[in-house]
């Protein structure tokens, strides 16, 4: 019986191979929404057309993109094969041993002058937290919206201002998280941007940031997800509100509200691909991030939503808004009149540190 | 008018309706005295259980007023009348022990605890379930719940106790039993009662006197042998024990008697009980006990002849199935006496009965019936 | 002998009666078996499996272990309670480990881990992990100290130490806002940081508040299901269905629309006059809002227990009570209620459970003082990936489940309970 069955195996070991060779299915998994929606056009849709042989499958569970994939590698049944991720997860699934390392010079284009992609993207991010599993493609800020008809003159502009509640008065909106929060509650709180990993490090530091949350603690709504800011804004519940930029734009540019941004120290993120490890299609996932990660295709991301691209070379290449057609350059975080002020975060800090700070602050918001 | 203040229970021109379409209780008077066992019986549906229901206080009447003692009590709230009441389904209270269920009025009533005790012992002991107090109504047998939900009715005393088809749940043997306990305890503590129940049997056994329910009117209201020896009208006749009925018409009314045509020509004289007046069709209702067989002459004022149809034996007597004038159920009962007469099936026979045994009724559609 | 041989029943050729009895039933309960083995494998693998998994992680410490083998094998001589660094050996150990691990690409975990215990440990091993390449020979001590000096602070051996067995109690430790500290004495984490204790308690009283305003809500709208003609209850029962069947999400979403400041709600109380412009009410956002919609949402969890209870209180009862002279409040109080005990029971009972492990509600409306600890449970499952945590406090959860069940069944007893 054993062996009768051995050649039906072969066969059906070859016809899946050939069918592989005619036909593949890759899936990535992203945001959904119109972020995918932006990835589909700027890189799928042209993809599939250049390769006829590839399907691509959009899968939206990116929200729960650590734990799941956590889960297929430990259990060995990976069936994603590319994920979008933010940084901050990308380094804790890169620390645990989930991901594929990427050899940037090997594994993705260089730039059209030939500035081979270790150069070309920008400095530091395809090694964020010292990890080497992580492709960045955007570059997105967390950064402030405010609504324009909230206060008579002056209109709020700088970080301090977020936190000055005489002038300003109204609810705020944050992310329920400490990270961002503390730093610029110590940047409000007079502290130098270069030194603010410096005096966050020591208890009194911490104990700082929190004192100064603290002054502001009773007027804000704390927010979870990410549609949640425009939204409150757009309702009136508060006045000012941290939220990622291309939520701001959408609200601001295409829905019209009456919010403008306040771009004073935005908390400069990325967000990009990664690869679980022990994927099976690595060569056609190569294929494929190769394409979707050239100069060009970043560059063309930037027509449907309001993030910057994460190469060089793809910044002069920003375009106008595809449906829109305003020019995008002004909406992106990485224009210089936008970026005059940043903060960049410090993952191998966070890393230490993460644990520690979040229990401390749910206590300190509990109380 | 019925004079007030001499009875116990007093329903006056009392109608209801549940729908505002059809009325249940048809213009119902009723007089209920002290110390009584009244039963209203009918089939399912006639209007008894609706009765009893707006007496306890949980259907309002449409229509009418009803007296307790003298007094009116459509206002009065169910908890208000002092009404003893044994449900159908004893709605004894699962969570509670016997005693606790028999303790129940006197709490509310607010009682001692030293009087509750005792009374709760008292009625226990009467109903012989002594030493069940602690036991929940779920380990008790059939009987002894309903035993149970009797004592709960009669614990606080009340003047009138209703019963609501009582032993509709016991085995034939229990029931029985239990009728004559029910009775028992009636003639001994004087309580009046009204009894409702489908069953005629338990009816006659108890009563000391029966409403017949039919539509929503009563159809006679008489002692248990007045019921069965002078029914009224056809639905009494034939709702309460064995009845043979010959449809015809009246020829002649003469004083307390009439003659009737039978459908098939033989002419018959009866007692003149309810007759619309001659030429109107009538029933006439006719005990199988009161037919002989093979008459000797003299002995009936009627003989009319019928055809064996079928014979059951059944010990002290042999039933008999005749056709008699078209109905091919007529009954006679032939006792098993000496030198009874031999029947066979398929003979014919000569059958005779005294004019008083035969009453001539409303026929059945015409809806005549006293009120 | 022989008399008690003679006393055993034979069927008619000679076998004892109980064993061709027991051959007969062998048949039918083969077959019984048979039949639920699906189900019972179902249940194996959807639910003892992945209870049973999260359980044991909440103690699984093989993390060290396994990607230090070396370092753990060698500081098993060292004496952790003394104030002597550990050895040579112990030393090269690490070293040979790191450079191990590195290859594997497993360091982070061992780092992520160790970070738990001790804030720093991550960078320490990251670091360390990458130079370690580079050491080569003696001293293994003085170069690893080279590369970072926290090589030469004892408690980091201590918590190596401490660490490397296969089983810890530290994510339990965590999850009651205690843990060792550097000489492997119990204490409770310091003050800013105690958090789990705080919602646990949160978390067990919003969710008796939850259960008693659903009781006092459901209570008489499953007596109204229960007690009226089957035209109007039909009508009640589908209004009591309908949020069953729409999104967890939409329901939740729409109660933000009505309660929030510039809400519905809000709107109508200033049109009316009754608050004024400034003087909007906070009701969501804060543990009024989680109670509002969890309330909401839990609701039929109540009302259909005592519906199904309810329905088979015979009406004849409450008319029994009534006859014997008992007020309506009297009948309603001492017949009607006790009669519905295991009706609120269950109801209590399934109400509280779903609302402790409730999670998307409360992360959603609760604000900063409305949420509850399952939504810690989701943060370490998903964002934190700290699984083990997460399992410790799901167990802590699941014991709180099963010592209010067991309580339940002491007072009420499980036989009373009715769920449907």
């Amino acid at each position: 019986m054993k062996h009768a069955f051995r050649p039906l195996a072969a066969a059906a070991a070859l016809a899946l191979a050939a069918g592989g060779a005619h036909a593949q299915n890759l899936t990535i998994v992203s945001w959904g929404g119109a972020y995918t929606a932006s990835q589909q056009q700027a890189y799928h849709d042209p993809y599939m057309a250049a390769n006829p042989g590839v399907k691509i499958i959009s899968d939206d569970s990116a929200s729960e993109g650590l734990a799941k994939l956590r889960a297929q590698v430990e259990s060995g049944t990976v069936t994603w094969d590319v994920v979008d991720m933010v940084a901050a997860d990308a380094i804790v699934a890169c620390d645990e041993g989930l991901l594929e390392t990427v050899e940037p010079d090997s594994w993705l284009a260089a730039a059209p002058d030939g500035t081979p992609a270790s150069k070309d993207f920008i400095a530091g991010t395809l090694t964020i937290g010292g990890t080497n599993c992580f492709i960045p493609q955007i570059v997105y800020s967390t950064t402030f919206g405010y609504r324009t008809d909230a206060f008579k003159g002056r209109q709020p502009s700088t970080i301090a201002d977020v936190f000055d509640l005489k002038t300003f008065p109204g609810k705020r909106a944050l992310e329920k998280k400490p990270i961002a929060n503390l730093e610029w509650a110590l940047i409000a709180d007079g502290v130098p941007g270069k030194d603010v990993y410096k005096v966050l490090a020591t208890p009194e530091g911490v104990t700082r940031a929190f004192a100064k949350l603290d002054t502001i603690k009773d007027q804000v709504v704390w927010w979870t997800k990410g549609a949640q800011p425009p939204q409150l804004l757009a309702d009136g519940e508060v006045v000012i509100a941290s939220a990622y930029n291309g939520r701001l734009f959408s609200a601001i540019v295409e829905k019209k509200q009456p919010i403008a941004m306040l771009w004073d120290w935005q908390a400069f993120d990325l967000d990009g691909w990664v690869v679980p490890r022990g994927a099976k299609k690595l060569p056609a996932i190569r294929k494929y991030l190769r394409f979707a990660t050239d100069t060009q295709r970043l560059a063309d991301q930037a027509k449907y939503i309001s993030y910057g691209p994460a190469r060089n070379s793809s910044i002069p290449l920003v375009g106008k808004h595809a449906k829109l057609g305003i020019d995008m350059k002004p909406h992106m975080p990485t224009n210089p009149k936008n970026a005059k002020t940043i903060l960049l975060f410090d993952y191998v800090w966070w890393a230490d540190h993460r644990a520690e700070l979040d229990e401390r602050f749910n206590a300190w918001l509990a109380k | 008018m019925i004079e007030s203040g001499s009875s116990v229970v007093r329903f006056d021109r009392v109608q209801k309706s549940y729908d505002g379409e059809t009325l249940v209780i048809k213009d119902l008077n009723l007089e209920i005295e002290a110390g009584e066992f009244l039963t209203m019986l009918g089939p399912s549906g006639s209007g008894k259980t609706t009765c009893l229901m707006m007496l306890a206080g949980f259907e309002p009447a449409t229509h009418g007023e009803i007296y307790l003692n003298g007094r009116p009590i459509n206002n009065v709230a169910p908890h208000r009348r002092d009404i003893g009441m044994v449900f159908q389904n004893y709605a004894l209270f699962p969570h509670m022990t016997v005693a606790e269920n028999l303790a129940f009025p006197l709490q509310v009533r607010r009682l001692s605890r030293a009087d509750v005790q005792a009374r709760v012992e008292r009625v226990l002991h009467m109903v012989r379930l002594s030493g069940f107090g602690s036991r929940r109504p779920a380990q008790l047998s059939g009987g002894q719940q309903q035993r149970v939900a009797v004592a709960r009715a009669l614990v606080f005393e009340p003047a009138l106790i209703l019963m609501d088809e009582p032993l509709g749940a016991l085995d034939k043997n229990l029931r029985e039993e239990m009728q004559y306990e029910i009775k028992h305890i009636h003639e001994t503590l004087g309580v009046t009662v009204i009894y409702v129940t489908h069953d005629q049997t338990e009816a006659l056994t108890m009563s000391s006197r029966i409403a017949v329910f039919n539509d929503g009117v009563i159809q006679q209201l008489a002692a248990p042998s007045v019921l069965y020896e002078e029914p009224e009208n056809c639905f009494v006749a034939q709702f309460i024990g064995e009845n043979n009925r010959l449809q015809g018409t009246v020829e002649s009314v003469d004083g307390a008697f009439c003659r009737v045509a039978l459908d098939d020509g033989e002419r018959v004289r009866a007692l003149n009980v309810n007759v619309d007046g001659e030429r109107e069709p009538t029933t006439l209702s006719l005990r199988p006990e009161r037919v002989a067989i093979d008459p000797k002459g003299e002995a009936a004022d009627n003989v009319v002849s019928g055809r064996v149809e079928e014979l059951i034996y059944l010990g002290d007597h042999i039933r008999a199935r005749l056709t008699v004038a078209g109905n091919d159920a007529f009954i006679v009962k032939v006792p098993n006496a000496q030198g009874h007469a031999s029947l066979r099936e398929g003979a014919r026979v000569r059958l005779g009965w005294a004019a008083e045994d035969c009453r001539a009724l409303d026929a059945p559609g015409t809806g005549s019936a006293p009120g | 002998m022989s008399t008690t041989t003679d006393r055993v029943m034979r069927t008619a050729d000679g076998l004892p009666l109980k064993l061709s009895l027991q051959k007969a039933l062998a048949r039918s309960r083969l077959r019984a078996a048979l039949l639920v083995l699906p189900l019972l494998g179902f249940l194996v693998v959807a639910f003892l499996l992945p209870i049973g998994d999260m359980l044991f992680r909440s103690v699984d410490n093989r993390i060290v272990g396994s990607i230090l083998p070396r370092t753990a094998l060698a500081i098993q001589g060292w004496d952790a309670d003394g104030t002597e660094l550990p050895g040579e050996a112990v030393f090269e150990a690490l070293v040979r480990d790191m450079q191990a691990a590195a290859k594997e690409r497993t360091l982070g975990r061992a780092a992520r881990r160790l970070n738990y215990e001790k804030p720093g440990m991550s960078s320490l091993f990251r670091k360390s992990g990458r130079r370690a390449k580079r050491i080569t020979g003696p001293s293994w001590r003085d170069r690893l100290i080279g590369i970072d000096k926290r090589w030469a602070d004892i408690n980091v051996w201590r918590l190596i130490h401490r660490e490397s067995g296969a089983l810890t109690g530290s994510y339990f430790l965590s999850a009651v806002d205690l843990s060792l500290n550097d000489r492997a004495e119990l204490v409770r984490q310091p003050e800013p940081r105690r958090i789990y204790l705080t919602l646990f308690g949160r978390t067990v009283w919003m969710s008796g508040l939850i259960t008693v305003l659903c009781l006092l809500l459901a209570y008489p709208v499953a007596y109204l299901l229960a007690t009226q003609p089957l035209r109007v209850s039909n009508l009640l029962m589908i209004l009591v269905l309908l949020p069953f069947w729409t999104s967890l999400l939409v329901r939740t979403t729409s109660w933000i629309a009505l309660l929030q400041t510039e809400g519905v709600l809000n709107d109508l109380l200033v049109f009316a006059g009754l608050i004024s412009e400034d003087g909007r009410l906070q009701m969501i956002h804060n543990k009024f809002g989680t109670f509002v919609a969890m309330v909401h949402i839990l609701l039929p969890f109540m009302i259909l227990p005592l519906y199904s209870v309810m329905k088979t209180i015979p009406p004849s009862l409450m008319r029994a009570a009534r006859s014997l002279g008992a007020t309506p409040f009297t009948a309603f109080v001492r017949v009607y209620m006790p009669n519905t005990v295991s009706g609120v029971g269950a109801g209590c009972i399934m109400v509280f459970i779903l609302s402790i492990g409730y999670y998307i509600t409360p992360a959603l409306v609760g604000g900063r003082t409305g949420t509850f600890i399952s939504n810690f449970i989701a943060i370490h499952v998903s964002e934190t990936l700290n699984w083990g945590l997460a399992a410790a406090l799901g167990v802590l959860l699941l014991g709180l489940v099963l010592a209010l069940y067991l309580l339940y069944d002491r007072i009420v007893g499980i036989d009373n309970m009715k769920l449907g």
